[in-house]
């Protein structure tokens, strides 16, 4: 009995994991691409060149073809919190379900009912109402990360509840909207999308600028994508090191795990490269290389500073939650966080790189090597994007929402193993199909290339055909 | 104020909140379910498909937000009612999300490539997740009405099979045939030429079935209501209401006052939505094992000060969604035909397409 109750759980998990990850492949490329074609759009409405207006039509299309999938398998997760995990629900309704609530309201709506003004409003609106449908879009998909963030920040560190009985009761919406970890969240998010299209709009950008065609277009697409991805890049850092010594006061464990700091130490040192038995709780590390006094002085501002250990807060966690593991799988947590602050770095390495070769308006197709590497850039957003949230929601375990409900507690408990397999087979196997579809889709719209030139002065009072026939 | 009577309470209001969600994704949603069914049928060709399609292109999305919304405020208001429901329900609410990822990928993806097996492959794909959709839907909302076994826990305790009896697979039916008579309606409306007249003939013809099923359902939803619902009066007469707007539809759209038509099977899917609801208040989910209570809004709600903060909110944006989601209608109230996708788009159209306007002319 209880290796079944484990199975559809570990079936429930993997299902979130699965569907989650899926989704977030395609929430940054929204959110990011849309701020990049109201930006192109922008530049047209006020230089009047055509060129930005191809631009905007090029990369447009793009944004759509991504936008579908994330709408689509954004449904999946609103539903998923009641089908698999009823017991959580029925837990923190009161305080998570009202940032869910209000997303839709405030956010959905207004993202979906002004890309579709947009799309099909290029011969329906004058250009300047039709320019502010694309920043309605943008704002739109940018609020919406602002709330869901807000309710997965509370789960990481829940704030303005009070619990009363075998639930938690909402007692202040400013708290849950308004908490420093909630800020950081929002803003490492947001730095991280534009990354994400930044590196998408680059590689396109060199791909055609490769192939020597619409030169002047594709220049300043890439020179604007490497200006966007450094600017993303050092906001992500910077933003990222106060979120993680917020992390390190309310969240010990997790970032614990992420050094792989198992003593409280002061000074503590950063790790930069540790090894520990193959094991799901290794009591050590084998092989540990460090820099002395790292840690103290990233997570605690000072040389000296004290980091708590990961034996010392499973002790004190067991004296104040009762017996059991406390430690998430320290492995995880530890190379995850890794490959994402390396990804960030190397981010900031690419962009500036890239300015460096095209400074005062050199071409980026003079450079034949970097051109082709940003294909394999492109990976790279991707995975620091999933690598960052397998260390945010497993650095939490065994906690659903830190120090209140552990995520054993939280799944549905009359779910079948059969049941939940056949969703998660389910939603795995029409993922897959549909993941092949738009990639297949996107490169046929890459190698499409922009419109053809005009030819000649449009009128300003000109019908553009829609987007999509 | 209000309060202070004793006839209002939070937990009503965001029932009513709830049950307006609802009422708002089926009215919009539904001739988008229908247009996604008909499509196919009434197009004879490509540049028809795509016209027809082009009606609901534009705003589909904005009208899916309806359900997401209904969703979210379930869980924010009624956590115990959302849990019961979603868990309890898992398998169907599988099948729709599996429906709503097909139908949503079809209406987005069809135009995007020109290669004729792949726009057959949407073409088979679209009505059929619409229509399954549709049933579903139909099927879960007369389960919730009707009753469903549950522990005392509020568990659902039946499964996939116990929600397919038959009084529920009759709602599936008739949320079917509704909404694909309210698509040949709005396809009436929004398009011209022999578009339009085909679209008005088949809602003729879908009136009949449509009707039957109607009549069937809610002559067994009375029946049921009559002994269980705490205010059957109410009940019955808007069930009437619901039929004589449906039945309106006919001759309506007989004398080719399709707009009026398309209004009265508005306003019918409007008071059926209202029907079940006020025929299920205070009651969220009803039990149909004996000695089990059923989960009202009372049992399920959330705290005071969520339902407070929750109620601002809704107040202040409600108001505008519903004032942009209008807007968006006005925007694309031309009429749509063959002829305005016969031919690809070619840049120098742009030279006799001005003045922006002339060609957004409404009702041909």
């Amino acid at each position: 009995m209880a290796f079944i109750a484990s199975t559809a759980l570990n079936l429930a998990r993997w299902q979130f994991a699965v569907t989650t990850i899926y989704h977030f492949l395609f929430v940054p490329v929204t959110i990011g691409m849309a701020w990049f074609v109201a930006g192109m759009q922008t530049l047209w409405h006020i230089s009047g060149k055509e060129r930005y207006l191809r631009m905007t039509r090029f990369f447009g299309k793009l944004f759509l073809i991504n936008f579908a999938l994330g709408v689509v398998t954004g449904i999946v997760q609103e539903f998923q919190f009641g089908m698999n995990w009823s017991a959580y629900s029925r837990y923190v309704g009161d305080v998570f379900g009202a940032p869910l609530a209000i997303e839709g309201l405030a956010a959905f709506f207004l993202e979906s009912t002004f890309l579709g003004l947009w799309i099909f409003g290029w011969d329906r609106l004058r250009r300047g109402v039709h320019l502010a449908m694309i920043w309605l879009v943008a704002i739109g998909t940018t609020a919406s990360a602002y709330f869901i963030l807000a309710a997965n920040s509370w789960m990481q560190h829940p704030v303005g509840y009070r619990k009363v009985g075998n639930h938690a009761e909402l007692v202040s919406l400013e708290q849950v909207f308004f908490q420093s970890l909630q800020l950081t969240h929002f803003f490492h998010t947001i730095g991280a999308s534009l990354l994400t299209a930044g590196f998408l709009v680059l590689a396109v950008s060199a791909y055609w600028l490769r192939r020597g065609r619409d030169l002047e277009l594709f220049r300043g697409a890439a020179r604007g994508a490497l200006m966007v991805i450094l600017a993303a890049s050092v906001v992500v850092i910077i933003v990222g090191h106060f979120q993680a010594q917020i992390l390190t006061r309310e969240q010990p464990m997790k970032m614990a795990a992420a050094e792989a700091l198992y003593t409280t130490s002061r000074p503590a040192p950063l790790s930069l490269f540790a090894v520990g038995p193959w094991a799901r709780h290794p009591s050590r590390t084998n092989v540990d290389i460090v820099i002395p006094h790292g840690l103290s002085l990233l997570a605690t501002s000072s040389w000296n500073g004290k980091v708590e250990g990961i034996d010392q807060i499973q002790a004190a966690y067991r004296a104040k939650y009762g017996p059991g593991e406390y430690t998430p799988i320290i492995g995880t947590v530890y190379w995850t966080w890794r490959i994402m602050v390396g990804i960030g770095f190397l981010a900031l390495l690419i962009s500036v790189v890239g300015l460096w070769l095209t400074r005062g308006g050199r071409g980026l197709e003079r450079s034949w090597r970097f051109t082709r590497w940003t294909y394999a850039f492109l990976a790279l957003p991707f995975l620091a994007n999933t690598a960052g949230w397998l260390f945010t929601e497993m650095g939490r375990q065994p906690w659903i929402v830190q120090g209140l409900l552990l995520t054993r507690n939280a799944v549905t408990p009359t779910n079948s193993v059969a049941a939940v397999g056949i969703t998660l087979g389910g939603f795995a196997a029409i993922y897959a199909v549909l993941a092949g579809v738009e990639a297949w889709l996107i490169v046929r719209a890459v190698k499409a290339g922009p419109e053809e030139d005009y030819g000649f002065e449009i009128p300003e009072d000109a019908a553009l055909p829609p987007l999509v026939y | 104020m209000l309060l202070a009577t004793g006839y209002f309470n939070l937990e009503s209001l965001w029932f009513l909140l709830i049950a307006v969600l609802w009422m708002g994704y089926f009215v919009l949603e539904g001739f988008d379910f229908g247009v996604g069914i008909l499509y196919p049928f009434l197009g004879h060709d490509d540049a028809e498909r795509r016209a027809l399609l082009g009606t609901i292109q534009p705003v589909w999305d904005g009208y899916e937000v309806w359900l997401l919304v209904a969703g979210g405020a379930t869980f924010a208001a009624f956590p115990g009612w959302y849990a019961s429901l979603f868990s309890g329900f898992y398998l169907a609410l599988f099948l729709i999300l599996l429906s709503l990822i097909v139908r949503g990928v079809a209406i987005e993806y069809r135009n995007k490539h020109s290669g004729e097996h792949w726009r057959r492959r949407w073409d088979v794909l679209l009505p059929v997740a619409s229509a399954l959709t549709a049933f579903l839907w139909g099927v879960a909302f007369a389960n919730i009405v009707h009753g469903i076994p549950l522990n005392a826990r509020g568990e659902y305790t039946g499964d996939l099979g116990t929600l397919l009896n038959g009084y529920a697979i009759l709602g599936g039916l008739t949320v079917l045939a509704a909404v694909t008579l309210h698509g040949a309606l709005f396809l009436a409306v929004r398009t011209r030429g022999g578009l339009e007249e085909r679209a008005r003939t088949a809602a003729l013809r879908l009136w009949f079935p449509a009707a039957v099923l109607l009549i069937a359902f809610l002559g067994w939803s009375m029946y049921d209501a009559a002994a269980t619902s705490p205010r059957r009066i109410a009940v019955v007469v808007l069930a009437g209401m619901t039929v004589l707007a449906a039945a309106a539809a006919l001759p309506l759209a007989w004398r080719r006052l399709t707009g009026w038509a398309f209004t009265a099977t508005s306003v019918a899917i409007l008071l059926f939505v209202a029907t079940l609801f006020l025929w299920l208040y205070p009651r969220v989910l009803v039990s149909s094992t004996p000695g089990v209570p059923s989960l009202t809004i009372f049992t399920t709600a959330s705290n005071h000060y969520s339902l407070v903060a929750m109620t601002i909110v809704a107040v202040l944006f409600l108001p505008v969604v519903l004032a942009y989601q209008a807007w968006a209608i006005w925007v694309f109230r031309a009429r749509l035909g063959r002829e305005d996708y016969a031919h690809p788009p070619n840049p120098l159209d742009l030279l006799g397409r001005t003045p922006l306007g002339r060609k957004a002319e409404p009702e041909g």
